[in-house]
């Protein structure tokens, strides 16, 4: 029996200490990093331990701005990303001829690298000393008044940036639930049709509780991904985010450990457990949220 | 309500898109079911029974025919215009919803003046559960529900609206071997105490047998015979029928008409009045063999395998160079089963369990013993 004891340790130990040097003691680093103030990679030193580095992220008016961005876009993206891909998946398990063209061209984006899709949006946004992008020659088409949607006000960029992280999530989306429409089985529908079900009642009562672990499943991962959001800010606003206003919370952690050569790692470390803290809020919030309403 | 079924063809196109020749699922089917009856759809996998019914119930339409529920045609209305309840063959309950709520879902549906109140659905649910006594179980999910009790709510759902016919699809084959007799007996019961003229499909000849007043065997999307049970186990119109009702199956041997006896191997088995001479199939029921010592006249003497002692009856298997099959099975009495040492068994034939069918079309030949 001892023997054995030991064994079930032995064979958990490459993954033990794998995880150990390369999760757990960054982690913990990263939480004592937090308390230590100016610490420097450099030096190895620091001035004091603290609640400092807390309050001077809470105060910096870029982390400031970084969170509200962050909020705003978790907050319009993931909802209708989720509701435009079920509108979509519907749409496409009930049409027959072309599905798979269809299937096709909404996974595209998901294959894409997201600097393409960047320099598409460019070409589509930005404007430059030849053009103003194709949206404005349709804005002015119809009579309205060119938009700087790259470097102009907060809303215009504010709409590319949504319209990006929305259209980058949907393939994801759309394949998720396709499958999941797909898996509810065809008896449920000849049951309902026999008794003469309207097709809003059948999707209210039916599909929709039948995937709705789905729905929920993508909803937490939309969230904690969106709150994760960097990349396809840089590769619409290039890597000044600061300065263009839309820095994401992410990305301040980043411009904290990476920017002014060196870096302010207690500054990164306090950011980035506030992150932590608010996706671990919003998810655990999710998942109750979600044991109410998914059935079985 | 009387359901007439006239010349129904049901045509699918061929899933392999080089064949262009269409499936046919249902042939030109024909028949008559009486109102207030209890009727078996049965036949083996892919005879075109579920699609018949799927007919029935508007979920397919014909390409050609027509359904006549009473004196209405009904060909091309929708299945909610037709009063039909349809049980699936795996419930399909909706799995979130409570018994209750399940039972309740097609009340649901009533809109206009028909709409019920809370407090009417709830009566008629009580009322459907308790016909099919679940009326204990309206707060559960179908998931806490044993397969039996799940059934029952599939069959109190379609039995709310008071439909004026009940479709059930293979209701027994997700039962257990016991609940199955159990279940049966209540469908039974059911179909008496509301009258609702029945369909039920299956491929379970017993199961048809046992509780329906009238079965339709069809095979390859063709009505073979329709009859009450007993008459059409007793007469089987073709080598089919009398294969496909009854179990253990009836025996059926390469055999011979010739001068007036029916022949088996070599040995003349029975006298009969006809004196053509055809080669025919001999089918003889399990139940039609009688232990002969070998003395007698028109005896079949076959190679013993091995005898199965069953209490009541007992199972004599043997093997005959004729037969069709691999082996013989005979039930005999166990009363009268004396000396099985030897290596030989024989028998004598009761005339009313042994059948003729033609070599060629395997149609019944109808004879006299003389």
């Amino acid at each position: 029996m001892k023997q054995n004891k030991y064994k079930g340790w032995l064979y958990l130990l490459p993954a033990i200490l794998f995880l150990g040097v390369f999760m757990v003691y960054p982690l913990i680093d990263v939480v004592v990093y937090s308390f230590e103030e100016g610490f420097s990679f450099v030096t190895q030193t620091k001035v004091g331990t603290g609640l400092y580095n807390f309050r001077y992220v809470l105060h910096d008016t870029y982390f400031v701005q970084a969170l509200k961005n962050t909020f705003i876009i978790v907050i319009i993206t993931v909802p209708f990303s989720t509701a435009l891909a079920l509108l979509i998946s519907l749409a496409l398990s009930s049409i027959k001829p072309l599905r798979n063209m269809f299937q096709t061209i909404y996974f595209l984006p998901y294959v894409t690298n997201t600097l393409a899709v960047g320099l598409v949006f460019m070409v589509l946004f930005k404007k430059t000393e030849y053009s103003d992008g194709m949206v404005n020659l349709l804005i002015k088409a119809f009579g309205g008044e060119a938009v700087d949607f790259i470097d102009g006000p907060y809303w215009a960029k504010m709409f590319v940036m949504c319209l990006y992280t929305i259209w980058i999530v949907l393939p994801f989306k759309i394949l998720i639930l396709t499958s999941a429409l797909a898996s509810v089985k065809e008896d449920y529908y000849k049951a309902a049709r026999v008794d003469g079900t309207r097709p809003a009642r059948i999707f209210f009562r039916i599909t929709l509780p039948m995937i709705s672990p789905m729905i929920f499943y993508l909803i937490i991962t939309g969230f904690i991904g969106a709150f994760k959001a960097y990349s396809d800010e840089v590769a619409l606003f290039g890597t000044d985010l600061n300065a263009a206003g839309m820095n994401t919370m992410v990305g301040y952690v980043y411009d904290m450990l990476y920017g002014n050569s060196g870096g302010y790692p207690s500054f990164a470390s306090a950011a980035a457990l506030i992150l932590f803290a608010v996706v671990f809020t919003i998810t655990c919030i999710n998942l109750m949220a979600s044991k109410k309403n998914v059935h079985y | 309500m009387k359901i007439v079924l006239d010349h129904l063809t049901k045509r699918f196109p061929n899933r392999n898109k080089k064949i262009k020749e269409d499936v046919i699922a249902v042939d030109d089917v024909t028949f008559e079911i009486p109102d207030g009856k209890l009727i078996g759809l049965l036949g083996p996998s892919g005879c075109g029974k579920s699609t018949t019914l799927n007919l029935i119930s508007g979920l397919e339409t014909p390409s050609a025919g027509r359904i006549f529920f009473g004196d209405l045609d009904v060909t091309v209305l929708a299945p909610e215009n037709r009063g039909v309840g349809l049980v699936f063959q795996n419930y399909a309950l909706y799995p979130h919803l409570t018994v209750e709520q399940n039972i309740t879902f097609p009340l649901g549906n009533l809109r206009g003046k028909d709409k019920l109140t809370k407090e009417q659905m709830h009566d008629k649910a009580v009322e459907a559960a308790k016909l099919v006594q679940i009326d204990q179980l309206l707060e559960r999910k179908p998931s806490e529900l044993s397969g039996g009790q799940q059934q029952r709510v599939a069959i109190a759902r379609a039995l709310v609206k008071t439909p004026s016919v009940l479709l059930l699809d293979e209701p027994l084959s997700n039962l257990d071997a016991r609940l199955r007799l159990q279940t049966r007996e209540e469908l039974s019961r059911i179909q008496k105490s509301t009258g609702i003229t029945t369909i039920f499909v299956t491929h379970d000849q017993e199961e048809a047998m046992s509780i329906s007043d009238m079965i339709v065997v069809m095979k390859d999307g063709a009505i073979h015979q329709i009859g009450k049970p007993q008459e059409v186990y007793d007469s089987p119109v073709n080598l089919f029928v009398a294969k496909f009702l009854g179990t253990p199956p009836i025996n059926v041997f390469n055999g011979e008409m010739r001068d007036g006896k029916v022949f088996i191997g070599e040995e003349a088995v029975l006298n009969i009045k006809s004196t053509e001479n055809r080669k025919v199939y001999v089918g003889i029921r399990p139940e039609g063999f009688v232990l002969a010592s070998g003395k007698e006249a028109n005896v079949l003497t076959c190679d013993l395998v091995r005898v199965e002692v069953m209490g009541r009856d007992t199972s004599v298997v043997s093997k005959h160079a004729a037969y069709t099959g691999a082996t013989i099975r005979s039930i005999i009495p166990s009363e009268d089963v004396a000396d099985t040492s030897s290596d030989k068994v024989h028998f004598t034939l009761k005339p009313k369990k042994v059948y003729l069918f033609d070599a060629e079309t395997e149609e019944t030949i109808d004879f006299e013993v003389r």
